[in-house]
């Protein structure tokens, strides 16, 4: 066989470790979903993160039931753990669209092996999000007034409202991700459907594959549907947050009403996914010995990403401080004093801390491959990224225009029980993907097998031969297809 | 009696103590063995053991015992008897100007009637829905409220329907009929008869009641022998035994605040505090307004020891112990030429500000007021009164004493307690008050009344609660509200109103009159005869009875019953120094509440979380120090600017300790302690049990005394509804309060000024502040909606609101405000539609106050409307700020948008919707608010639409003062004015283009319908004072005095 030299050499750690073949790799990632009974850690963590899904559910029993009242808000801060928890967890959803969507249309194949993951994380944190503007109202059942349903009442919706902007952003978010993320699922659930030997099993996955045949003409529409919700959701990602932090920037509230919103709040959303894609991730790789999926370079590649959005974030938060002072307004001047220095400002610190300087880590290679180091610093952004929303929700409240008006703002015990709740929830249903879903799309990790690299010379050389009438190079083996 | 408490005891003791051995499923079981058992068959046997001992059991008069069980029995049969119909009046009672041909149902009727506080009347226009009392307003054609009304009338109507309310005669805790209470009473006095009625004593509140003093008059000639007894806490002594005489007695002192240039307030609260206190603060403020070209103040000279709402308003204050002012009064006695003996030595600053009060009352001879507090003691009335013959002119009258037994209350107590003691006392007939709960303790003894009054053979008290006093009398009679009884009562000037009812007695309840007539022997007289038969008799009425009956009922006074002026001698002797004290270290003052009054309000929702005037509290009562005192004592400052966390002070009068929260007030003097009486109390109610301090328990017979203070253990949050109060941060731990200057300042919020430059430039007090931005340079078009019809606006004049929180209760009753309780006013979530915002400026050691009434402001660019994702707060066609609970989902933007802080939210359901009786309180014209929406002021839109109804009606537009909000109908100083804006004409319209108007926060571009006219001071020329450098440099208030080093909080 000629050697034909490729005139470029990736350098870089591979996207996938280990000596897998085609078919080696789909049982390695099918057996934890056909895995017999479960396993000991999984029951053990299982069990930890149901008893917070309980403490969700009776804190919401209580909250429908008493009123927000349970809750620590009062006046001025009339938004306080409702709103900030909103905020943290559509950030943390970030993540999710931003790996499916925007890295797939930049053609950064690294993705493959941690979009599943992150996609479904965010669907859990929307679904987490969305549960505390739904509930932080007066009158939960009477949310749907906020939708704009024809009605006999005369009722319509106020459009100029930035609550209603949220409605649709959210709700469409969540409507696409969930999309995007079946979608990806479907020829998974054929390959399980395939190999499953239980009836009911191959009786689920189905369903769930809705009549996948890994047919020429499906993948061919896949790859086109997969490209458009791409395209759709793509500007979801900027979208989403952009409108949340209208929530506040169209507020005269000082230190909400600012320009700056936008892009630190949707940068501020892709640092807090990320942050909580390796949270999870790095556990979960270590957990079912994943190391050759979710590689080094991965976690590299995700470090990088987080040192960016969180500079950008750190801008933001040097901006604000800036446009303070520049303004000459009183208002704002006071704001950001009472914010360094105001009788909440270790919170401040606190938030500086864990958002500027602990991931400056990053900066050091050494530190990037210590997966110690990572998750301390990832652990430090997910606290801090709810500290940045305590900071901009309650400390502006609590001290604003009337100082007769000022007040400080007491958590009780059931909105921390609400917000660790939904952290239960969260990782129930973390807990139940991995256990119970393909956390890995197997047929996009087989794109990245050697077997599955189509080597472009080999291609014309063969195109050649053929031309030629000669054998083709390499014998008759068949260009690898996906689906195999 | 002892003996028998024992024999009790042993009674219930074996048997509670099987019963709590017993759990759960045992329990029922176990209660046919204890019944088996001798002991239980024998408790079962005499069913109520209370019965048969004189004492009533404590333990069964048990708030979780029979009593509640009483109670709800009570409570589901008043609301049989009142959701079926209401109880109409069957006597004669007339209509206030409307006289309806028959009732029309929803169209609510006034009638005029008057409460007595303190025996004083102010007259009243109570509004009733088909029979049914729901709003109190003040009587314009009475003197002593020309329309106005104080909180404690306010509240009255809550205190009406208080289903705590005694409801019946009770022997030993048992009910009984009035009857039954009457046959035993005719045993008592019978046996007192041949006796003269030695060991008769008969105790009342004071009382200005004609018809009750001829009572009285028939009871002393049938038991010649017998003693009457006037006293309540807040006895007046001072002011009544230090006031000239006419004929012997004391005279009633009448101020004419209206012909005073300067008035000198020596520790007196006299604009919220006080019998005539509503008129004086009309007549001081009309005084003081810089309206319609009006250029010209009187002025207001405060030495006070502690700050108070009238310190609040004065021009110059001197912060002085209370038993300095004394000595103070001296010095201005002698300075103006009014010689009496010196007094002790003062400070330098007490000096100087004595000597500028002499020349400034001496300047304004004839045009000058002095006036005591009545808490000081008759010597600085005397002086006062003395200084007042010599400089007051027509400012100061005498009039013949209104109370029917003006005597030295706290004397006749002791006395008593002494008589008691001695068993000379075999029948005591209390009449109204609480002494077992407030009587002054002899030196040294703790409840001193209650023991003595255990050696009474004989005793009843009659009151509207079944309280403290009535646990320990045999028999409790319960008395009807002064809304439900006929009765008469005397202004401050002696004008008389007939006190009519609104409602016949909801439960059981009888007038102190048919007490008082049963023990005289008049018999088969309904209170309405008894006080007809009087005023037959009287000059005023004799000649045509029905016809002037009528009018007197119809016009809340009776005329021709006003007092005459007489000349009064000051009594030398009077004048003569006290008995220098004991010079100890601390001084404590027990003053009367300013919304419990003594305790006898303390069961009222609306009072109890009503923010105390100043500091903000609600639902306690605290020790007020300075911040020098605190840092003396070292109770270190809290390190947290919200220093509604108070540390405890223990406080020693007398061999008694008490331990309560401190707290730290800006303009309070140094090594003295100022303690509100009416807190702590065992028997208020279910509201009123266990909220503050019982500082009764210091209190021996005068209101000022020596004390010992030492840092108390531990903390106490107090609730308190506003939590910073400085409007420049001078003087103030500047890193508690993170603020420079500036910060606050720059705000111009406050914007006040002195007079003089204020003469020169009206405009300067605006120098600084920021504009609302150019139309042209905003998107938010000033032309975009036009108001063509009417333009409601409202116009608060800051330099005329006293704080005095009418308002504030008035509002929370015409719009039916739920009250929350005192945990979730901690969390910062009272529902109060309108607050007095305080801001402090200056000194922190002696600061100028400035009072805010803040409500909604109705913006024209409302930022809650936009924020709203439902529309359910928008605009209305005539610019109100509309909010539709209906509509409300409850996301709270609006409120976190709202720039002003004024709109509440319903976080919890924080109604009241089960007790029945308190269903009759509440307006029908107001929808109560449920769970999860938003509410706020409404500009009372309900008014304003009957308003409207009745113009349209006689097809004309609504006339300018035709429509009044709730806050501005009871405001004793017009301070608030609402009414059209489009009418150029409007009082409203008119305020709005005075120099002094602004609006708060103008530079957010909201444009407030609710505008505020700036306060002005004029300070004396010797003092200057804080205010004229403030004027000078527009508001800023950067450059107040500085020497205060105290920290505050």
């Amino acid at each position: 066989m000629a050697e034909v030299k490729s005139n470029y050499v990736d350098q870089r750690p591979p996207m996938i470790g280990g000596k897998y073949d085609l078919k080696t790799m789909t049982t390695k990632l099918m057996d934890v979903v056909f895995m017999r009974g479960f396993q000991k850690g999984w029951m053990f963590g299982f069990a930890i993160v149901f008893l917070g899904l309980l403490m969700m559910a009776n804190t919401i029993g209580y909250l429908v039931l008493k009123g927000v009242g349970i809750w620590g808000n009062s006046s001025p801060v009339f938004w306080a753990f409702d709103i900030i928890n909103f905020v943290w967890w559509i950030g943390i959803g970030h993540a999710g669209t931003l790996i499916s969507a925007i890295l797939l249309l930049l053609r950064q194949k690294w993705r493959n092996s941690i979009n599943r993951f992150a996609e479904a994380m965010t669907l859990f944190a929307v679904a987490c999000a969305a549960m505390f503007p739904a509930l932080h109202t007066g009158r939960p059942w009477v949310d749907y007034w906020l939708f704009p349903i024809p009605n006999t009442m005369g009722m319509w919706q106020n459009f100029r409202s930035p609550l209603m902007w949220d409605v649709f952003a959210v709700n469409t978010y969540a409507t696409v991700s969930l999309l995007f993320w079946f979608m990806g699922l479907i020829p998974d659930f054929a390959t399980l459907r395939d190999s499953a030997k239980q009836p009911w099993q191959k009786m689920l996955f189905g369903m769930l594959a809705m009549g996948w045949r890994g047919d020429a003409r499906h993948w061919s529409r896949y790859e086109s549907a997969y490209l458009l919700l791409a395209g759709l959701s793509t500007p979801l990602v900027l979208s989403v947050h952009t409108i949340v932090s209208f929530d506040f920037s169209t507020g005269i509230v000082p230190g909400w009403h600012a320009t700056i919103f936008p892009p630190y709040f949707v940068a501020g959303a892709v640092y807090a996914g990320f942050a909580m894609v390796l949270s999870i991730g790095i556990p979960v790789r270590k957990f079912y010995k994943l190391e050759d999926f979710i590689t080094m370079r991965h976690i590299r590649n995700m470090c990088k990403v987080m040192l960016a959005t969180g500079l950008i974030v750190c801008y933001g938060y040097a901006m604000e401080a800036f446009f303070a002072w520049y303004s000459g307004s009183t208002y704002e001047l006071f704001m950001m004093k009472n914010r360094m220095f105001g009788p909440y400002g270790y919170m401040y610190w606190l938030l500086i801390l864990c958002n500027f300087l602990v991931p400056q880590l990053l900066w050091v290679k050494k530190y990037r491959e210590n997966m110690w180091v990572i998750m301390t610093v990832c652990m430090f952004i997910n606290v801090g990224m709810w500290l940045e929303r305590f900071v901009i929700i309650v400390m502006s409240l609590n001290r604003e225009f009337l100082p007769s008006g000022w007040r400080m703002y007491y958590p009780t015990p059931f909105d921390f029980s609400m917000f660790f709740g939904t952290i239960g929830f969260f990782l129930t249903l973390m807990f139940l993907f991995i256990r119970f879903v393909p956390m890995i799309p197997i047929f996009e990790m087989k794109t990245l097998l050697p077997q599955a690299q189509v080597d472009e010379h080999k291609v014309a050389q063969i195109e050649e031969a053929k031309n030629d009438g000669k054998e083709p190079l390499g014998g008759s083996q068949p260009v690898p297809q996906f689906g195999d | 009696m002892s003996h028998r408490d024992h024999h009790h005891d042993h009674d219930l003791e074996p048997v509670r103590e099987a019963i709590s051995r017993k759990t759960g499923r045992e329990f029922w079981r176990s209660l046919e063995e204890l019944a088996g058992t001798d002991k239980f068959r024998d408790f079962l046997h005499r069913e109520f053991p209370a019965l048969n001992a004189p004492e009533t059991d404590p333990s069964m008069l048990d708030a979780n015992g029979r009593r509640n069980f009483m109670k709800l029995m009570g409570a589901s049969l008043a609301l049989a008897g009142l959701t079926a119909c209401t109880r109409q009046p069957l006597e004669h009672v007339v209509p206030y100007v409307k006289v309806p041909e028959g009732l029309v149902p929803g169209k609510p009727q006034f009638y005029a009637t008057a409460m007595p506080l303190n025996g004083v009347a102010s007259g009243l226009l109570v509004e009733a829905h088909e029979g049914r009392p729901t709003k109190i307003e003040g009587n314009p054609d009475h003197p002593g409220s020309l329309g106005a009304t104080d909180v404690f009338a306010q509240a009255s109507i809550l205190g009406l329907y208080d289903p705590d309310r005694s409801q019946s005669a009770l022997k030993l805790g048992d009910t009984r009929t009035w009857g039954d209470f009457l046959n035993e009473l005719t045993g008592w006095i019978e046996t007192q008869r041949p006796k003269g009625g030695k060991g008769l004593r008969i105790l009342t509140e004071n009382s200005t009641s004609p018809t009750l003093a001829s009572l009285m008059a028939l009871v002393k000639k049938a038991f010649p022998e017998s003693k009457w007894v006037t006293y309540e806490a807040n006895t007046r002594d001072g002011a009544r035994m230090g006031a000239p005489t006419i004929g012997g007695k004391p005279a009633n002192v009448v101020y004419k605040f209206d012909q005073a240039d300067v008035v000198v307030s020596l520790d007196a609260d006299f604009l919220t505090n006080g019998p005539g206190a509503l008129r004086y603060a009309r007549d001081f403020m009309k005084k003081r307004k810089l309206t319609d070209g009006s250029n010209e103040m009187n002025r207001l000279l405060v030495a006070e020891s502690t700050l108070t709402t009238t310190g609040a308003k004065s021009d110059n204050r001197l912060p002085i112990k209370a038993g300095e002012i004394d000595a103070l009064a001296r010095v201005i006695a002698n300075a103006v030429g009014v010689s009496v003996a010196a007094g002790g030595a003062l400070s330098a600053e007490a000096d100087k500000f004595a000597k500028a009060v002499a020349a400034d009352l001496q300047a304004h001879a004839g045009k000058a007021i002095v006036i005591a507090g009545d808490h000081q003691p008759a010597s600085v009335h005397a002086i006062a009164q003395a200084i007042n013959a010599k400089l007051g002119g027509n400012a100061v009258a005498y009039t013949a004493p209104i109370e029917i037994n003006p005597m030295d209350q706290t004397a006749g107590i002791t006395e008593l307690i002494g008589e008691m003691n001695a068993g000379q006392v075999e029948t005591l007939i209390i009449i109204g008050g609480n002494p077992v709960y407030d009587a002054p303790n002899l030196p040294g003894q703790k409840d001193s009344f209650l023991n003595a009054m255990k050696k009474v053979a004989h005793r009843a008290h009659m009151s509207l609660y079944n309280d403290e006093t009535s646990a320990q009398c045999q028999w409790h009679l319960a008395e009807a509200h002064y809304l439900e009884s006929w009765g008469d009562a005397r202004a401050f000037d002696g004008t008389v109103s007939i006190i009519q009812p609104l409602i016949q007695p909801m439960y059981q309840g009888r007038s102190s009159l048919e007490l008082v007539a049963a023990i005289a022997g008049v018999n088969g007289k309904t209170t309405l005869d008894l006080v007809k038969d009087y005023w037959k008799t009287q000059p005023q009425m004799a000649a045509n009875f029905d016809q002037s009956w009528k009018q007197a009922l119809h016009d809340g006074v009776v005329a021709g019953t006003k007092l005459s002026e007489e000349s009064a001698q000051v009594d030398a002797a009077k004048l003569a120094a006290p008995a220098p004290g004991k010079g100890g270290q601390y001084e404590i003052v027990f003053r009367i509440d300013p919304t419990v009054y003594d305790g006898r309000f303390a069961n009222n929702g609306w009072l109890q979380e009503c923010p105390k005037p100043i500091n903000k509290v609600t639902w306690d009562n605290f020790a007020i120090i300075s911040g020098a005192t605190a840092t003396k004592l070292n109770l270190s400052p809290n390190k947290d600017p919200h220093h509604a966390n108070a540390k405890m002070l223990s406080i020693t009068v007398n061999g008694q300790e008490l331990s309560m929260p401190a707290w730290v007030q800006a303009g309070h003097p140094n090594d003295t302690v100022t303690v509100y009486l009416g807190y702590g109390r065992e028997r208020a109610g279910s509201v009123g049990n266990k909220t503050g301090f019982n500082t009764y328990l210091l209190k021996s017979t005068g209101a000022i005394a020596e004390a010992k203070l030492a840092a108390g253990e531990g903390s106490y949050q107090l609730a308190s509804t506003q939590e910073h109060f400085a409007i420049d941060a001078s003087g103030i731990d500047s890193k508690a309060y993170i603020s420079d200057e500036n910060d606050l300042a720059d705000r111009h919020i406050v914007r006040a000024g002195n007079l003089e430059d204020y003469k020169k430039n009206p405009k300067v007090i605006h120098k600084g502040a920021h504009l609302p931005p150019d139309p042209k340079m905003t998107i938010f078009n000033p032309e975009q909606h036009k108001y063509d019809g009417y333009a409601w606006g409202m116009a608060i004049d800051m330099n005329a609101c006293i704080g005095c929180n009418a308002c504030v209760v008035s509002c929370q009753s015409e719009n039916n405000i739920a009250v929350l309780g005192k945990e979730l006013v901690t969390r910062g979530r009272i529902m109060h539609w309108i607050r007095i915002d305080t801001y402090f400026r200056g000194d922190m050691n002696n600061p100028e106050v400035y009072f805010q009434p803040m409500m909604c402001q109705h913006c024209e660019n409302a930022p809650c409307e936009v924020v709203c994702p439902v529309n359910a707060t928008v605009h209305d066609a005539e610019g109100l700020n509309t909010q539709v609970y209906n509509r409300c989902v409850g996301t709270r933007y609006c409120a976190n948008n709202c720039p002003y802080k004024v709109r509440r939210f319903n976080y919890l359901l924080y109604g009241d919707w089960d007790s029945p009786s308190l269903k009759n309180v509440r307006n029908p014209e107001v929808t109560i608010r449920s769970r999860g929406v938003m509410e706020k002021c409404t500009f009372c839109v309900q008014r304003i639409m009957n308003g409207k109804i009745e113009a349209e009606k006689q097809n004309r537009k609504v006339a300018d003062g035709e429509i009044q909000t709730a806050c501005q109908t009871v405001c004793p100083t017009d301070a608030i004015i609402f009414g059209d804006i489009n009418d150029k004409e409007s009082r409203v319209a008119k305020l709005k283009t005075e120099a002094r108007n602004y609006e708060v926060l103008a530079e957010l571009n909201a444009r407030p319908r609710a505008s505020y006219l700036a306060p002005i001071k004029n300070p004396n020329a010797i003092l200057g004072g804080g205010a004229s450098s403030h004027g000078s440099e527009g508001g800023h208030g950067n450059e107040g005095q500085k020497s205060g080093e105290a920290k505050h909080g």
